[in-house]
């Protein structure tokens, strides 16, 4: 046994690596271990109902125990409200609504309670809560259970919404997240789960709110986030052997977004182009690129432009569901005609 | 059934009244000033109710948390709220505890455990669970309340909240106010059950239904109700039978309200009633009773005072408390 253990090590700190789930798995029991008030609650979270679904949670209730890491019944409305009243009384919860999409079935609690009960009590009372919640298109899950829905939430004041594009990202946002003093949404991409990347700095804590540059270029701004950070990198790899050289903002943070980030690339470039999974009408892209097309009318080149999925349901059929969001293919297309 | 142990001592029984009469004098004030125009607000009468806000109230401490619903001024005035920051709060004013941001349906004063009142139908119950959650974790010995109307035993919160309070055994207590009325929908009308109590065997939970404007019986359901979720045997559901006096919101003219119903329902007002019990019992003299109502109206007096001469606040007040950190312009 101790062999087989010092081998895994091994193998481990010379790989190097972590995946998303690994890296949000260690944030939260980093953020326990930190702080006894940091609660975890949702379906299936605790070890007896197998840490959760896909795992993500897996440890946590044997380590921390159940009354910190609470299984719930199938109850959105309740997991929710049950997170902002203890996070009233000084507990810093994290709930998990298990599919993004259905944060719809507490939609009432979110974005009528969370969100506004600083200020309608005039800051008198505040909801610290981090909602995890996990979506995205490319396991076939159809309608249900793969939108991006961060737009509604972006759009409801109050909210903080917070998609990490890599596992040592996703390990400094999430700590910050529950550290933050308002209501967050923590969005995960479920296919890239157990995609390898560089491990989280154990205790690193990513400011909300501020953009990363992904990669540095000189002729075309690509603003994204979440899993089309990874396809933004590939088309821009892609591109680059055409002589192109495009700079990638990952946001991070997509409400409150980092403007100033952003213009400044902006600014450089003369191009921008948005990308995300979301469908494009009434996306955040929208609001991003109204934004930069106000602020720098007279310095862009071309005008902004925007890629997103087709205004239809994440559909089920595999070649249909390839060509619902954005990839790298479409992606290197729209920065090369940007160029032009 | 009532125990005699249930049954409230002569001090007790008198701060129930004082309670009751406080919010008859509140509402019956509200519908004057807002009838006058010189305030403008959306009032929902609770008038008709006082009895249960005042008789469950007493068995609650200031640490205790409330969470109610927009009409449910006269549980927070039971809470202890006081009234000048209600009034100002209602009027919009800076002073009003919630800088006038919250208005009459989210009246909130933490001082007396008065967390959140929802202006959504059944929205009190999940967040009260949570609250409850709070204490069970921390183990303070406080309890939650969670107010609501008949109409929101149909909402799906209510049966998402009553489920988990009874699965975590959560020191909770439900109090649905039957005022026979859902907004302008009559109860049969649009609730299966025959009665809301009913709805608790479905959650293992502890349920009773009493008549909501006999303060003696809404006290002794609570007093029960209160000390089983502080020693820890979970959440109970009470149903307190009342009637509303009003229409659903001021200026709704109630044509759907049966006419010898709220004819019978008026007449037979708790709070004189209850009075009357109280002066025959010989607890207190009619004369000290007139001096305590006489000291509510002045301070009635004050508060709207108080409120109509408040400044409103900035308008730099929507970038504040939106987050923590103040937006920028």
């Amino acid at each position: 046994m101790m062999e087989v253990a010092k081998v895994e090590t091994a193998k481990a700190s010379a790989t190097k690596t972590a995946t998303m789930l690994e890296a949000i798995n260690m944030a939260l029991a980093d953020a326990m271990a930190d702080d006894d008030k940091v609660l975890v609650l949702g379906e299936d979270v605790a070890d007896t109902e197998s840490g959760g679904v896909v795992g993500v949670t897996r440890g946590l209730s044997a380590r921390f125990g159940d009354k910190r890491v609470r299984s719930t019944p199938i109850s959105e409305q309740a997991i929710v409200g049950a997170a902002i009243g203890a996070s009233m009384t000084g507990w810093k919860p994290v709930a998990e609504i298990m599919m993004m999409n259905f944060t719809t079935v507490a939609m009432d609690m979110i974005v009528n309670h969370a969100a506004k009960l600083r200020f309608m009590s005039g800051g008198q009372t505040s909801v610290p809560i981090t909602i995890r919640t996990m979506t995205g298109v490319g396991l076939g899950s159809g309608g249900q259970h793969s939108d991006y829905l961060e737009a509604w939430f972006a759009h409801t004041a109050g909210m903080k919404v917070v998609a990490a594009s890599n596992p040592a990202d996703a390990y400094g946002l999430l700590r910050s997240c529950i550290e933050d003093p308002d209501p967050c949404l923590f969005i995960e991409n479920l296919p890239s789960y157990w995609t390898p990347g560089a491990p989280p700095k154990r205790g690193e804590r990513i400011p909300l709110g501020k953009a990363r540059i992904a990669r540095e270029g000189t002729d075309v701004t690509v603003v994204t986030y979440a899993r089309m950070v990874d396809e933004a990198l590939a088309a821009a790899e892609a591109v680059a052997k055409e002589g192109l050289s495009i700079e990638i903002i990952d946001l991070r943070t997509i409400s409150p977004w980092d403007r100033d980030t952003v213009l400044a690339s902006a600014r450089k470039t003369g191009r921008v182009l948005i990308v995300h999974e979301a469908v494009k009408k009434f996306g955040v892209g929208a609001e991003i690129a109204a934004d930069i097309g106000h602020a720098l009318f007279g310095v862009l080149k071309k005008p902004v432009e925007r890629l997103g999925a087709p205004f239809s349901p994440s559909p089920f059929s595999k070649p249909l569901e390839t060509q619902f969001a954005p990839d790298r293919i479409r992606i290197g297309a729209a920065v090369a005609a940007l160029a032009k | 059934m009532q125990q005699k142990s249930n049954q409230p001592d002569r001090d007790t029984q008198i701060e129930i009244y004082r309670r009751m009469a406080l919010l008859k004098a509140n509402d019956e004030r509200s519908r004057k000033v807002v009838a006058s125009g010189r305030l403008v607000m959306p009032y929902y009468s609770y008038r008709g109710q006082e009895a249960i806000p005042a008789a469950v109230t007493v068995n609650l401490t200031d640490d205790d948390y409330l969470c109610t619903i927009y009409r449910g001024v006269h549980d927070i005035l039971a809470k202890g709220m006081p009234l000048k920051e209600l009034w100002a709060e209602s009027a919009g004013r800076v002073t009003g505890s919630c800088k006038g941001k919250g208005g009459p349906m989210h009246l909130t004063y933490p001082a007396k455990g008065v967390m959140v009142t929802t202006g959504i139908v059944g929205s009190s119950m999940p967040i009260a669970n949570g609250l409850a959650w709070g204490a069970q974790l921390a183990g303070d010995g406080r309890i939650a309340v969670a107010m609501f109307g008949d109409g929101a035993s149909n909402i799906g919160a209510f049966h998402e909240s009553l489920n988990l309070a009874s699965v975590w055994k959560l020191p909770v207590v439900f109090v649905c106010q039957n005022n026979l009325y859902a907004e302008h929908t009559a109860f049969e009308k649009g609730t299966s059950a025959r009665r809301v109590a009913d709805r608790g065997s479905a959650y293992n939970m502890p349920a009773v239904r009493v008549n909501g404007n006999e303060p003696l019986e809404v006290f002794g359901a609570a007093k029960e109700a209160v000390e089983r979720a502080r020693s820890g045997g979970g959440p109970t559901l009470i149903e307190a039978m009342t009637f509303r006096f009003h229409g659903h919101v001021f200026g709704d003219p109630d044509g759907y309200m049966d006419k010898a119903q709220k004819q019978a329902a008026m007449e037979a007002d708790p709070v004189p009633r209850y009075r009357a019990k109280l002066v025959a019992d010989g607890f207190v003299t009619a004369a000290q009773l007139d001096a305590m109502e006489a000291g509510i109206e002045r301070e009635l007096d004050a508060a709207v005072a108080f409120a109509l001469d408040s400044p409103t606040p900035e308008i730099s007040e929507m970038r504040r408390d939106v987050y923590a950190e103040e937006q920028a312009e």
